[in-house]
């Protein structure tokens, strides 16, 4: 291809973007860049405009205003550009069923113009896993498997960006986290990768996130730096009853969120938390065994407060 | 471009050969539908209940009487007294067809050369109805042949038939076409439209849009294995009406083919149009089933003569291609004519053509939704 073509700026530049339906409006004029070979993660909750987001990248769909570069190509004039140099995995499992997982993926080289034997060396590591099972159908994969023939399929071609719409929904923990270690070596060889997520705490794993929620950025920054931007004082507490204390903790004045995170219920505030008071009005509501400990904030932390806030303001 | 092709074609007859199901229905339904037609959905009728009113009584119209049950095709009654009787027996299914002779009916004929008779028949089957009157008015105008050998001054009964070319009424001349036409269109057009709605519905039209490939390719590619797939069923229907129901094909053999071609690419056209419009196999399947199949059916001349429909329903049959095409199929094989006289239909079915795939190219979309 046009290997001897300047790189563009940036990987994806995003401006002002607005794409509405007949009914809901899916984004609210984003802005953002992402850096050549970034992994970069768009993180939000389902319905947030992440889909439509990745549909309008990848040029499947038009914005209704605003511009998009992908690649230094216009997502609406320049489509067979972009066509040529990304890799698209769907949210949806999109590979021919009936079709032998070898199958698939020579269909998938083929059409790309593309062989099997001079790009295997980027696919490798993903692909032994699934070799073994190369003339299963795949529709008899499972739910792992599925999703790393679909990402062997849109590496095959060696794409310049490739864009994946929540590859670890619905699959096990196990091949999420293998999932991931492949995203990290794939970078390595050069590849723009462009993930979307609703599990927040896949986002550490990203160099740069986007928070969406309901087709607008909540905050994009380095999973570091929006860890270190939280200003609140943030406390972890236990009690016999976890379900019941979160309603008490909710009518103490002084705290700002309160929500379950995990076994325990995170709380945080604007002001210093005084933890033997915190400790002592639970016990008052008539709470037993009741922990609280000052704790750092985790990403996950931020995202519920950023979230918080912005369904306060909307 | 050809490498991109091939493997696009490659797949599709993967998704064909290995949906075990449906082949198996697309094999097997041209020829359970031959064999039905063949054998037990018959056109033709033998022993029909025919009911005699004979105003004359006189020589000749008892001869005529005599030479109608001396074919096959009848059991005459004589009915007693007037025409008003008829309605009657029509009522308590006694007969199909009343035949009424004139008063005097030798007399006019011999003398005033001209006699006439009524050829009344039960309506509510219309079928049947068409058949035994042509069947009816066959066999008069023999009879006035003959008697009109010797005479220097022809005689008249003022009859006309249209079996021109089928005199026998054999009914596979007429469902051999017709079982062609329903079943080329339904795997052309119907399948076609079904296994690219299958496409979107699936999600994979999603990857394929997003690759460079040209949609034209994507859509050619998808299409092209039906062919073959209709071609098999088009000899398998010639081949069964021909060696099991002795079928006639007095035309050319290469303008037939041709011609079959053209039908299959009109096919494919129009089923490539309706996928354009169509989000899910389901819905692609009732476009074609209710907008396509049925017309086809019903406004085609395959099961209901056109000639008796109202004037609007016969333009309409001018849009449904089945209709020229059961024409065309019908000239080359029974009546053996060439191109020379099926030029117009042939224009058209390629006219068709021709705006359904500048139909399809406009209306095919690069994105999703």
């Amino acid at each position: 291809m046009n290997t001897s073509a300047p790189q563009p700026p940036f990987a994806v530049q995003v401006e002002d973007l607005v794409k509405t339906y007949a009914q809901s409006e899916a984004l609210k004029s984003i802005s953002f860049n992402v850096a050549h070979n970034e992994l970069f993660g768009i993180i939000g909750p389902d319905g947030g405009g992440k889909t439509t987001l990745f549909r309008i990248l990848t040029s499947l769909m038009l914005p209704t205003s605003g511009n998009a570069l992908t690649y230094g190509y216009d997502v609406q004039k320049d489509y067979k550009e972009i066509r040529k140099i990304i890799g698209y995995m769907p949210g949806q499992f999109s590979l021919y069923q009936d079709l032998t997982v070898e199958e698939n993926l020579q269909f998938f080289a083929r059409i790309f113009g593309a062989s099997i034997s001079e790009n295997y060396e980027l696919i490798a590591e993903i692909y032994d896993h699934i070799k073994p099972f190369k003339d299963r159908r795949a529709g008899d994969l499972s739910g792992g498997m599925k999703q790393k023939l679909a990402l062997s399929c849109a590496l095959i071609h060696y794409p310049k960006i490739l864009f994946l719409d929540e590859p670890t929904t619905g699959i096990d923990a196990v091949s999420r986290m293998e999932l991931w270690s492949m995203l990290k070596s794939l970078k390595k060889k050069g590849v723009t990768i462009i993930v979307s997520t609703p599990y927040m705490d896949e986002a550490l794993l990203c160099d740069r996130i986007l928070l969406m929620q309901e087709g607008s950025i909540l905050d994009s920054n380095t999973p570091k730096g929006i860890i270190n931007n939280f200003q609140k004082q943030i406390v972890a507490i236990e009690t016999h009853n976890n379900k019941e204390s979160i309603k008490g903790l909710r009518r103490l004045p002084y705290l700002d969120s309160v929500h379950t995170f995990g076994y325990e219920i995170h709380a945080t505030s604007t002001e210093t938390i005084d933890t033997p008071q915190l400790k002592n009005d639970l016990e008052k509501m008539g709470y037993q065994d009741i922990n609280v400990r000052n704790i750092e904030p985790t990403i996950e932390d931020c995202f519920m407060d950023l979230m918080q806030n912005n369904e306060s303001h909307g | 471009m050809r490498k991109v092709f091939g493997a696009f074609v490659v797949k599709e007859i993967k998704h064909i050969l290995r949906d075990v199901q449906t082949l198996i229905i697309l094999i097997g339904m041209p020829i359970v539908l031959v064999i039905l037609f063949g054998f037990a959905v018959k056109n033709e009728v033998n022993d029909a209940k025919i009911a005699i009113i004979d105003m004359a009584k006189d020589d000749l119209s008892l001869e005529l009487t005599h030479q109608l049950s001396a074919s096959n095709y009848f059991i005459l009654s004589e009915l007693p007294g007037s025409t008003n009787q008829i309605e009657n027996i029509f009522r308590k299914g006694d007969a199909k067809m009343a035949i009424v002779f004139e008063p005097d009916f030798a007399n006019k004929f011999y003398k005033d050369k001209k006699a006439s008779m009524q050829l009344i028949a039960d309506a509510s089957d219309p079928n049947t109805a068409n058949i035994l009157l042509n069947y009816a008015q066959a066999i008069i105008r023999n009879f006035q042949n003959e008697k009109n050998k010797n005479a220097h001054v022809p005689y008249l009964i003022n009859m006309e038939t249209k079996m021109l070319y089928n005199p026998t009424l054999k009914s596979v001349v007429y469902f051999v076409p017709g079982i062609m036409t329903i079943i080329l269109m339904l795997i052309s057009a119907m399948m076609t439209s079904i296994t690219i709605a299958k496409e979107k519905e699936k999600g994979t039209m999603e990857i394929l849009l997003a690759s460079p490939l040209n949609p034209s390719l994507i859509v050619i590619g998808k299409v092209a294995p039906y062919i073959i797939l209709a071609l098999f069923n088009a000899a398998t229907i010639i081949a069964l009406g021909i060696w099991i129901f002795d079928m006639p094909l007095v035309g050319s053999f290469g303008l037939l083919t041709g011609e079959i071609l053209l039908f299959i690419l009109a096919s494919l056209s129009l089923g490539v149009f309706i996928s354009t419009i169509s989000q899910t196999q389901q819905v692609a399947m009732m476009i074609s089933l209710m907008g396509l199949l049925l017309p086809s059916i019903l406004l085609s001349g395959f099961i209901f003569p056109l000639e008796s429909m109202p004037k609007v329903l016969q333009a309409i049959a001018n849009i449904i291609p089945a209709k020229w095409f059961i024409q065309i199929l019908r000239g080359i094989m029974v009546k053996g004519v060439g191109i020379d006289f099926l030029w117009k239909q042939t224009i058209v079915l390629a006219g068709m053509t021709l705006f359904f795939i500048a139909v399809s190219i406009k209306k095919f979309k690069i994105r999703l939704e």
